[in-house]
């Protein structure tokens, strides 16, 4: 099974974006929301992303990361440059954040390997929302 | 005059003072082009890296920038945390095990910590960002430690470049960070991570001036 980081500025943000992806996939894809300072400020911790990513990896196959803006990018390379094993397994997709998120999610649930699930991140991009 | 462990716990201190007095004029600069956070944000990191680096007792260069890359890490909260976290960790790696630096040690481990930005941030120069103050900085830099200058003769150089890289990002286009979604509307206002990087290059240098 492939695992899921949200990565966000707002810890808000990534806790209710992994509400809304567990809703849709299920509670068998691991799925973490990590976001804020470790003073609870706007912004991104590396520290608390390593240690998301390590327990996210120690139960799955590989691990996408779905961050929200540029920054929380970096500290997700910078947190995936300070694992120890098992970087390669880990990719940072690029797409929309929540729908990003959602699609992916329901890609884990049904098995689909690291690369399928990281590239339904960026397919979300196309997603029609209003659908008309 | 080397930089020393004392002369750059000394450094680190002045560089905490330095952003803390500029934590204003960064934030403003950053909320121009930016999320308004910059000052901000370096002024936590940096007030997080004194209490961790007056707690410690440090053998060597190395150490104690270790622990200033780890605290700007999980303390900054922007992108500057993973950048300038990068930065010092790299030149952590280059200078482990040295208990004293001169320009050319300096140059070789700042060089690191720029190739480390790079490869982390993939800006280039004129992206409008902090690279458009270190890129050049390193190079003078590296340039009088290759004629034999001192290291504040170097730095002084560095301090110099990195000005004048700082003040050239004014009429730049953002193709990085936050600034590149304001397009042509950044034009006209100066990168606050080359402002920063300006600051902090500056500051070691009159530091380590007052120790000589």
């Amino acid at each position: 099974m492939i695992a899921l980081l949200v990565i966000s500025h707002s810890a808000e943000v990534a806790r209710g974006i992994c509400s809304i992806a567990a809703q849709m996939a299920g509670p068998s894809v691991p799925l973490e929301g990590c976001g804020g300072t470790e003073e609870g400020a706007l912004g991104t911790s590396v520290p608390a992303i390593l240690e998301a990513m390590e327990r996210l990896m120690a139960r799955s196959e590989g691990l996408v990361v779905v961050p929200d803006l540029g920054s929380a990018v970096l500290a997700a390379r910078t947190a995936r440059e300070m694992i120890e094993g098992g970087a390669e397994r880990i990719v940072i997709a690029d797409g929309p954040v929540l729908e990003g998120t959602v699609l992916a999610a329901v890609e884990a649930s049904v098995g689909a390997g690291l690369e399928r699930v990281a590239s339904v991140v960026g397919e979300a991009r196309d997603l029609k929302k209003t659908q008309d | 005059m080397n930089l020393d462990v004392q002369g750059m716990l000394k450094a680190i201190d002045a560089i905490g003072t330095t952003l803390e007095a500029h934590k204003d004029y960064l934030t403003d600069l950053d909320s121009a082009i930016g999320d308004a956070d910059h000052g901000i944000n370096m002024n936590r990191g940096f007030t997080k890296v004194r209490e961790k680096v007056s707690q410690g007792t440090y053998g060597d260069l190395g150490a104690i920038l270790k622990d200033v890359a780890m605290t700007l890490m999980s303390s900054v909260g922007g992108a500057s945390g993973p950048l300038y976290g990068t930065f010092f960790m790299r030149m952590s790696m280059k200078l482990a095990g040295l208990q004293a630096a001169d320009a050319s040690s300096l140059a070789a481990a700042m060089e690191e910590g720029l190739k480390g930005i790079v490869a982390l941030g993939k800006a280039q120069l004129e992206d409008k960002t902090m690279v458009d103050a270190l890129s050049p900085a390193v190079e003078a830099l590296k340039k009088a430690a290759g004629t034999g200058a001192s290291l504040t003769e170097a730095l002084e150089a560095a301090v110099l470049a990195a000005q004048a890289g700082m003040e050239s990002t004014v009429p730049l286009v953002a193709r990085k960070g936050r600034a590149s979604y304001l397009g042509k509307r950044s034009v006209g206002h100066q990168d606050p991570g080359a402002t920063s990087t300006y600051l902090i290059l500056s500051t070691l240098l009159m530091s380590l001036k007052e120790v000589a």
